[in-house]
Formats: structure tokens, C-alpha cells, sequence
């Protein structure tokens, strides 16, 4: 029957172009709206990393001003300081755990007709690359020796690696940075999470860093901090390693752990690590240290823009009114066929039967403004593109789980609006309608 | 076949209660022709759709091939029509987007035939009407006469054992209504037992039995004569 009920959908939609075209393009315009700003959400929140979210933790730790917190409620950091960045990585007591920040180089390409250029770097120890799964095009990350060391090697984006060498293998090769000359140990395939979670401080959208070298040469090389950096008291002198010293709070520290439980253990050697501080003069709060899974710190750093979310709302509230738009064209359009249901019940059709052959072509209305909806979305997601730019970066494509969204949202909600039209036509009693025809 | 005993149907709004039908009793046994007759008014649609199932009743029996019908679920109805029931009306109600083949489709469908079964019953119903050439046609490149017999083609199609017509020549020249009541009378000799609603006391005349209502009452007359000079008599008092 459900082939039957599509080929009578499809007369009846044929039989009244105008009345269709309007359904479905006030169908197709709620869900071109809605699901441009459903994929912007859905895709600011999705999850980055899946298959380990919730065994990797950011680390939070409070050295905050006594008299107020870093935010209100009471709020620790969003970053640590470089004692604590290094400290907690020579305690080494997670599974896999690296301190990590933002720093520029300028590089000095070998070939003469480049010239040099400044570059973004992320500065990271050796975990960071099997912690996070970074892909690998040539070669590896370095070695925990390798920070130890202080070497001078460098890991390139896949971008950098085209600049540079020209996209072929450059493992071995050197690349000269500001005077030194750094040896390159990986390069790196493509590789864009989304959102950016391990360092949302520099912008949860922005592309990753174009390098990456062993944060232990941010002492070594007074290499400056080029992310977020917030000092709650001033630095004692104007020298780095003052700098380096003071309650200025401008590192990342993630920690991986084999079991999720585990965790609990970590926390417990936090506080035990900030009681040792406490002796020491510093940390004046009280104990305050938190460890948030993947999840857990994009909500707490509001990845999802409030004001993205309230786009949402309002483009679901003008789905809601295309809808309504949509019941009223169909209660006009099965109105209007009541006498041809009164015959279909004369000859053996059953209240529910007729209800089934009905929705089925609301359904088709709302694929096919499904369909419309999905080409304005693209449009509508290419128009933020155009506007925003870099600033959201990998938000506006449309993925299967968006499209296969966009489909079932049509269908399912243009069929609960054929359901007053299909009840009310379904309602007429058809005797009247067969004497009337 | 179809036995009504002391039906009563009253049509309700706010201001005025309607008495369609009032005690109305009658039995139609198979094989019948059964011309049902009566002024404007009288309750001989609604009866007509009482027995055909698209009405329901305020009180009385009323057993079709046996069977009560009161209480029954809409499904449960909507079964019973499409078996046993074929349905004729004076306006034809032929689906205009739908070509001869599939109207007569329509009630197989809710039937669940197979394929090759429902083409085997419409071909048939068409050749008994003589439209099986057109059936590719839409109904508005038929006449009138050819219209209604695509509704008889239709209702036949799924072999009720019920034949009820509303005015079925209501809308045709005289030609056209003789052929249409020759095409009733060849299918109750056939054997399916027919129940027609007419205003024209010539057609009635063509009944087995005529059944006259008035007030929503039976007055049964078996005489085709005496049935002729009731009609007469009612058409003066109105």
C-alpha cells in the first residue's frame, strides 16, 4: 500500500503546483534555517576526539589572588603557571600528560627565494603527540629524551612542510628559526580537531599551530608566550626568568589517564602537590584543583557560543511558523479532497487507512522541503563562512549526520502538521460529501 | 441479507432535533430488487446510508448477511462495506485524476488483492459495462452514461453481494438511464441483490419489490402498480 499511497501523493502534489510549491518551500525555507544554525552548533560541540574524551583531562589548578576569585563563582584558572607546567611534568603521575603553550618563531627558509616568516608554535612535551593522536605524514614526535635534552627538533604541519620543503619527506632535514637550526623529526598529516580543545585559550575554531617544539626550550630560549597570559600580582622583575617564576598563568597541562578512575588518584596527588606549595607561601586559596574530561571543558569554557544558541532557538521558533504555514496549506488542500475521501470510505477505506495515505504525502512534502532545506542551509553556512572567515573555521560544512538531520526533521515535522489537516478532512462524515459531489 | 428492525436515526444541533428515521423495519432477502421510493424528505438517503454503513443508528438492529453491525470499530465497518457492499451514486464519484482502471482499483486496493488478481477483476468489471477498451481514459473524456458505469464497473469489481444505488440515473437522459437500469437488472438476475433509491416511479416500476417511505417510516408495496399510483399520490400531497 505504501507505493500506492506514494503515487497518489505524488497526483495529488502534481495536481496543484502552486499550493505545493508553497508547502515546500516554506517547509524548505524552517529547515534551511534551523539546520544552518543546528550544524554550527552541533558542530562547535562535537566531540573532537570520541574514542578517548573521557580519559584525557585538563587540568586546572588555583594560585589565584586570596581576595578574589580568578571568576566568579569561585573559578580557578583556565591555565597554570610555568612552575606548575613543569613541576607536575616532573612528577610525571599520569599515564601520558604534557604541559604545552603558544609561542612565534621566525623561520628562515633554506631556499634563497623565500623569505623568512613568522609562524605560530606550539610548544609541547613529547606525549602530546600520542596523547591527542596526532597524525603522522613522515617521521614522529620526539622523545621524552628530547626534552629532557632541550634538542633543538621540530615537528612540521603539513602546510609548513609544503612551504618549506615542498611537500617532500624533510625528516633529517634542518630548519633554521631565528638563528638556530632545529632538526625536523615529523611532519604531520592533516590535522584539524574541531573545536581546537587542547589549548582553547588562543580560539576554540583557529587552525593548530604551523610547528611544534619541546616546551622545555621556553627557558632555554626565552621563547615568549604568545597565548592567553593573566597575572593576578606583578612580576617581581622585568627578566624572563622572573616571568617564568611568577603566578602569571599562561600554560595548558593535560593528562591522560588508562582508566577514567584514575583520576581520582591524580586529584589526590594535586592537592597533595598544592599543600606542599602552600608551605612554600604560595596558593593562598583554598585547595581548588579540578580535572575535566574533553567534554566537560568545552562546556566549561563555553565552546558553544551563547549567542550561536540563541540563533538556534529563533531559527527553530521560524521552523515552527513555516510549519503552522504548512498546517494551514494543508488543512486547505485536504479540505478540499473531502469528497474524494468520503468515496475512498464508501468503498472500504478506514479512518486510519485514509490517516496513513495522507501523512505519507506530507511526508513526501517534507523531504522534498527537506531537499530545498538542505540547499539553503549550504548557502546559508557559506554566507557565515563569507562573513566570519578564519573565526570559525570547519563549522560551515554540512556532514551525513547534518543531512540525514535535515531529512528526518522535514519529514517528521511536516507530518505532525498534517495531522489537524488529516484528522479535520478525515473528520467530514462522508455521507453528506457523496450526496453533495 | 439485510434485516433492519425499528432503526431510528435523529439528526441533532443546538435548536432542532431532525427524526430521520422512526421505527423503521425492513428485511431485503438475497437475490432482490428493491426500489425505494418516497418524497423529498421522507429519509430515503438515510436510510440508504444507514445500510450502506456510512451512517450509524440512535436505536433498533440492523444485521447485514447475518451479521449485527452495531458496535462495530470503524475498521470493522469499513471491512464490511468493502466486501459486501457496492456503492452507486447519482453523481458518479469517479476520481477525476485517476484513469477507468485505477477507479475501479480504488475498493481492491483496501481489499489487498494481489496485482494480477485486481487487474483480472477490473478487466472484467469493465467488459461487463463495456468500457473494458477505454479503461486508460480519464472520466471526463467519458459522457455521463459512461461515467456511471464505470461506478457500476467499480462497484462490482469486488463481487459484493450488495448492490446500493443512490438516484443512479439522476443525472442521465432517458437513453442513458434505460441502459444503466437494464445494466442493474442484469446484475441482480446475476444474483447480487440491489437496493435503489429513485424519485422516477417508471424505474421503480422495474423493481422486484418497492419499499415507500415517508416520515421516516416503510410502507411496503409489492404491486409495481399500486407502487406507480402511491408515487402519483405522493407527488400530489407534495
Amino acid at each position: 500500500m505504501f507505493i500506492y499511497y506514494l503515487r497518489l501523493a505524488m497526483l495529488s502534489l502534481r495536481k496543484n503546483i502552486l499550493l505545493t510549491s508553497l508547502m515546500i518551500t516554506a517547509i524548505g525555507l524552517g529547515i534551511g534555517a534551523a539546520m544552518t544554525t543546528i550544524t554550527v552548533n552541533y558542530l562547535m560541540s562535537a566531540d573532537p576526539i570520541p574514542h578517548k574524551s573521557d580519559r584525557l583531562f585538563y587540568v586546572q589548578l588555583d594560585n589565584w589572588d586570596p581576595n578574589s576569585p580568578y571568576q566568579e563563582p569561585n573559578e580557578p584558572p583556565d591555565q597554570v603557571t610555568w612552575l606548575e607546567a613543569t613541576n607536575l611534568m616532573a612528577a610525571g603521575k599520569a599515564f601520558r600528560q604534557s604541559a604545552m603553550g603558544q609561542s612565534t618563531l621566525i623561520v628562515e627558509p633554506n631556499r634563497p627565494e623565500q623569505k623568512p616568516f613568522v609562524t605560530r608554535v606550539r610548544m609541547a612535551y613529547a606525549d602530546f603527540f600520542p596523547m591527542f593522536d596526532v597524525p603522522f605524514l613522515y617521521g614522529s614526535g620526539w622523545t621524552a629524551n628530547d626534552d629532557l635534552d632541550r634538542r633543538l627538533v621540530v615537528v612540521l604541519s603539513k602546510a609548513t612542510n609544503d612551504e618549506v620543503f615542498g611537500g617532500v619527506n624533510s625528516v633529517g632535514e634542518n630548519l633554521v628559526m631565528e638563528g638556530r637550526s632545529y632538526q625536523v623529526v615529523g611532519v604531520l598529516d592533516d590535522w584539524h580537531p574541531r573545536p581546537k580543545f587542547f589549548d582553547l585559550s588562543t580560539g576554540a575554531f583557529n587552525l593548530p599551530e604551523d610547528l611544534y617544539v619541546p616546551y622545555s626550550l621556553k627557558e632555554s630560549l626565552e621563547l615568549p608566550s604568545t597565548g592567553n597570559n593573566n597575572c593576578w600580582q606583578p612580576v617581581s622583575e622585568d627578566t624572563f626568568q622572573a616571568f617564568l617564576q611568577s603566578e602569571c598563568v599562561n600554560s595548558q597541562f593535560w593528562v591522560e589517564f588508562e582508566d577514567p578512575d584514575d583520576q581520582y588518584e591524580y586529584l589526590a596527588f594535586l592537592d597533595n602537590y598544592v599543600a606542599e606549595q602552600k608551605k612554600l607561601g604560595r596558593f593562598p586559596r583554598e585547595t581548588n584543583n579540578r580535572l575535566s574530561n574533553v567534554m566537560d571543558w568545552m562546556e566549561n569554557q563555553e565552546v558553544v557560543a551563547e549567542d550561536a544558541r540563541m540563533m538556534m532557538y529563533m531559527a527553530l521558533m521560524f521552523l515552527i511558523v513555516c510549519l503552522l504555514n504548512t498546517v494551514a496549506l494543508l488543512l486547505a488542500k485536504f479540505i478540499g479532497r473531502t469528497g474524494e475521501i468520503a468515496l475512498r470510505r464508501a468503498v472500504g477505506a478506514s479512518r486510519r487507512t485514509l490517516f496513513a495515505q495522507h501523512l505519507i504525502e506530507a511526508g513526501l512534502i517534507g523531504a522534498a522541503g527537506g531537499l530545498l532545506g538542505l540547499i539553503l542551509a549550504w548557502l546559508g553556512l557559506k554566507g557565515i563562512n563569507g562573513l566570519y572567515g578564519d573565526q570559525i573555521n570547519g563549522l560551515t560544512s554540512l556532514d551525513p549526520n547534518m543531512i540525514a538531520l535535515a531529512i528526518g526533521l522535514a519529514v517528521i515535522s511536516t507530518i505532525l502538521a498534517g495531522l489537524y489537516p488529516t484528522w479535520r478532512a478525515c473528520s467530514v462524515p462522508p455521507a453528506g460529501q457523496l450526496k453533495t459531489q | 441479507m439485510l434485516k433492519m428492525n425499528n432503526i431510528s436515526k435523529v439528526f441533532r444541533t443546538d435548536v432542532v432535533e431532525t427524526h430521520a428515521l422512526r421505527d423503521f423495519t425492513l428485511h431485503v432477502e438475497e437475490g432482490d430488487f428493491v426500489a425505494v421510493t418516497g418524497p423529498s424528505g421522507s429519509g430515503k438517503t438515510t436510510f440508504l446510508n444507514v445500510a450502506g454503513l456510512l451512517e450509524t443508528f440512535d436505536d433498533g438492529d440492523y444485521l447485514l448477511d447475518g451479521q449485527s453491525v452495531k458496535g462495530l470499530s470503524d475498521s470493522q465497518l469499513a471491512r464490511l462495506r468493502n466486501e459486501k457492499i457496492g456503492f452507486i451514486f447519482q453523481s458518479f464519484n469517479l476520481l477525476p485524476d485517476l484513469n477507468l482502471f485505477d477507479n475501479v482499483d480504488v475498493p481492491l486496493r483496501y481489499r489487498r488483492f494481489n496485482a494480477a488478481e485486481r487487474k483480472r477483476r477490473i478487466e472484467e468489471a469493465l467488459e461487463v459495462v463495456g468500457l473494458a477498451s477505454r479503461m486508460r481514459h480519464l472520466p471526463s473524456q467519458l459522457s455521463g452514461g459512461q461515467q456511471q458505469r464505470v461506478a457500476i464497473a467499480r462497484a462490482l469489481a469486488g463481487q459484493p453481494r450488495f448492490l446500493l444505488a443512490d438516484e443512479p440515473t439522476g443525472n442521465l437522459d432517458t437513453q442513458m438511464a434505460n441502459s444503466v437500469m437494464d445494466l442493474l437488472e442484469q446484475i441482480n438476475k446475476e444474483g447480487t441483490t440491489v437496493v435503489m433509491v429513485t424519485h422516477d416511479p417508471l424505474l421503480a416500476q422495474r423493481a422486484q419489490r418497492n419499499i415507500f417511505v415517508r416520515d421516516g417510516r416503510v410502507s411496503e408495496v409489492t404491486s409495481n402498480a399500486d407502487a406507480s399510483e402511491l408515487l402519483h399520490k405522493t407527488a400530489q400531497v407534495g
